[in-house]
């Protein structure tokens, strides 16, 4: 696997550029872009613009674009909010493995770290009004596979994967198991 | 895409047009500051035009769900109208269906607010 690197910060032309160089160097079986972000909002867009491009490049459709964009943004906001507290002196660390079944994606905050089991339900009826709270349930409505860990930081990485279009397992319509009527897996 | 809300009177009902992305930073707090507003001048009564939506993220859930509850804290309603495929089944999944009143005609929509 033929890893390349690229450092971004803050949100400019001139570093997206740098990325498109580096994936375009990436070795034909598994393509690996690593990005390490500031703990500010335009992170959230500049991560999700990447990911879809990354995605509609791998041949994902618009729907499951969408998703995966979707994810990522929600990824990078919790990382933003709820890892690095917005503290600037923190970063974001974003990961996307593009192998010849599946992209995966890492979000890595350098917080404290969560336990998935212990994020409220969402769907909850006491939580229906909360005004916070949706974005794990997203991710994993919206992905076919998605965990957290401890990260190397010290702080949550995010797991989360999607099946290539045409790779063994993957709808042939273009809807992956995460789809709109989609639960997550498990009780978020 | 950033979000542009437009304001007009029909009737005793403020409708509210969007246009744009309703996600974390300048969206949501257009919407927050447009409803906050609307709010203090009394207009509590609001239906929210999304036809011109199409992308709204966990940020922006939470902002419609605070409008939501900002307004009828002060004896309104506020009902969506004209969701956009992609809103429509975010809602859906978050069940927030259950919470919203969505409509997919204007004068409809209209007729079904309570004002005395």
């Amino acid at each position: 696997m033929t890893a390349a690197r690229a450092v971004c910060y803050p949100y400019n032309a001139t570093k997206i550029a740098q990325i498109r160089v580096a994936t375009s160097w990436m070795a034909e079986e598994t393509k690996h872009l690593q990005v390490t972000l500031e703990t500010q909002v335009e992170s959230v867009n500049l991560a999700e613009e990447m990911c879809l491009r990354l995605a509609e490049a791998a041949g994902f459709g618009e729907d499951e674009c969408y998703r995966i964009g979707m994810s990522v943004r929600e990824g990078v906001i919790n990382a933003f909010h709820y890892g690095n507290k917005e503290k600037p002196e923190k970063k974001i660390h974003l990961a996307v493995d593009l192998t010849p079944e599946k992209m995966i994606i890492h979000v890595t905050d350098e917080g404290a770290g969560f336990i998935l089991k212990d994020v409220p339900d969402p769907l909850a009826e006491e939580n229906l009004l909360s005004t916070s709270g949706r974005g794990i349930f997203l991710m994993r409505a919206f992905m076919d596979e998605f965990d957290v860990v401890k990260a190397q930081t010290g702080g949550a990485e995010i797991v989360m994967s999607k099946r290539l279009p045409g790779a063994d397992g993957a709808p042939s319509n273009g809807h992956g198991s995460g789809g709109h009527d989609a639960a997550p897996r498990q009780g978020a | 895409m950033a979000l542009h809300l437009t304001p007009r009177d029909s009737g005793a009902i403020t409708v509210v047009d969007a246009s744009g992305r309703i996600t974390l930073g300048d969206g949501s707090a257009n919407l927050r500051k447009t409803i906050r507003q609307l709010v203090e001048e009394a207009h509590t009564n609001i239906l929210l035009n999304l036809a011109d939506v199409d992308y709204i993220d966990s940020s922006g859930i939470g902002e419609l769900v605070s409008a939501y509850t900002a307004v009828r804290s002060k004896g309104g309603e506020l009902k969506l109208l004209h969701l956009t495929k992609k809103v429509h089944d975010l809602l859906q999944i978050t069940k927030l269906f259950t919470v919203f009143e969505v409509f997919s005609d204007e004068p409809a929509a209209v007729r079904s607010f309570q004002v005395t």
